[in-house]
């Protein structure tokens, strides 16, 4: 009965101290007009943040969607809140290109 | 120079948000990356002299300007963004066939090659923003 209970309360334990799927930020660097890497796994949840090297100010753009402004020299981020596919740009030089694989 | 003169003239004069807007990201990058040109010049310690391209290139955007001076709302606003599309079409051609392949300086050949990495996206941009003006 004692053991039972210790058990119960041993595994009670267990499921509060077991880490939940950790949100994690993921870098992703721009450099001379170029996201790297230019495709990304993420999970719903997850933090992308953009760490530019440019002296000029870029975008992540999502046509139709959401945009993160990445001051030169600086960082912009955004904590991913729906599950799919979305291809990004910079609305300032379009010639940039990104891709997220988002999983629910 | 010219660039960023053509772009105070634009958020001066145009009363489109798209234009505005697009002028000003002109302007802000233009400043950026003539920045960087003097910049490197310092270091290098060379002067810059002008030559047929640069006089090509100063002379067709200097007539443009006036041109530019002279029109009001959705003439000034489309005589604008084609001018732009078609100056940065001209810049990257030079940069692409003359200016890249004659740089022996390691950093001027990188400086050049980002310049038109950063222009063909202004060409991009002003072919996007010429789309929502018709």
């Amino acid at each position: 009965m004692r053991a039972g209970a210790l058990s119960v309360l041993g595994s009670l334990t267990l499921a509060l101290v077991a880490p939940p799927a950790l949100a994690a930020t993921i870098e992703v660097t721009i450099d001379r007009l170029v996201y790297s890497p230019a495709s990304v796994e993420a999970k719903v949840g997850d933090t992308i943040e953009w760490v530019n090297k440019d002296v000029i100010a870029h975008t992540a753009t999502v046509k139709g969607g959401w945009e993160v402004m990445i001051p030169p020299k600086s960082k912009g981020r955004i904590t991913l809140k729906q599950a799919g596919a979305v291809d990004y740009f910079c609305r300032f030089h379009p010639n940039m290109k990104g891709h997220l694989n988002v999983a629910p | 120079m010219l660039d960023i003169e053509a772009a105070k003239l634009a958020i001066q004069k145009s009363k489109t948000k798209e234009v505005v807007d697009f002028a000003k990201d002109m302007e802000r990058d233009h400043e950026a990356v003539n920045k960087q040109a003097l910049d490197l010049v310092k270091k290098l310690k060379v002067k810059p002299e002008d030559n047929a391209t640069s006089q090509a290139l100063t002379k067709a955007a200097k007539e443009e300007r006036a041109k530019l001076a002279k029109l009001e709302g959705t003439a000034f606003d489309k005589a604008y963004i084609e001018n732009e599309v078609a100056y940065h079409k001209q810049v990257n051609g030079a940069l692409e066939t003359l200016l890249i392949p004659s740089a022996n300086n390691a950093e001027l050949k990188s400086l050049l090659e980002t310049g038109l990495k950063i222009f063909q996206g202004h060409e991009q941009h002003a072919e996007h923003v010429a789309g929502t003006l018709k």
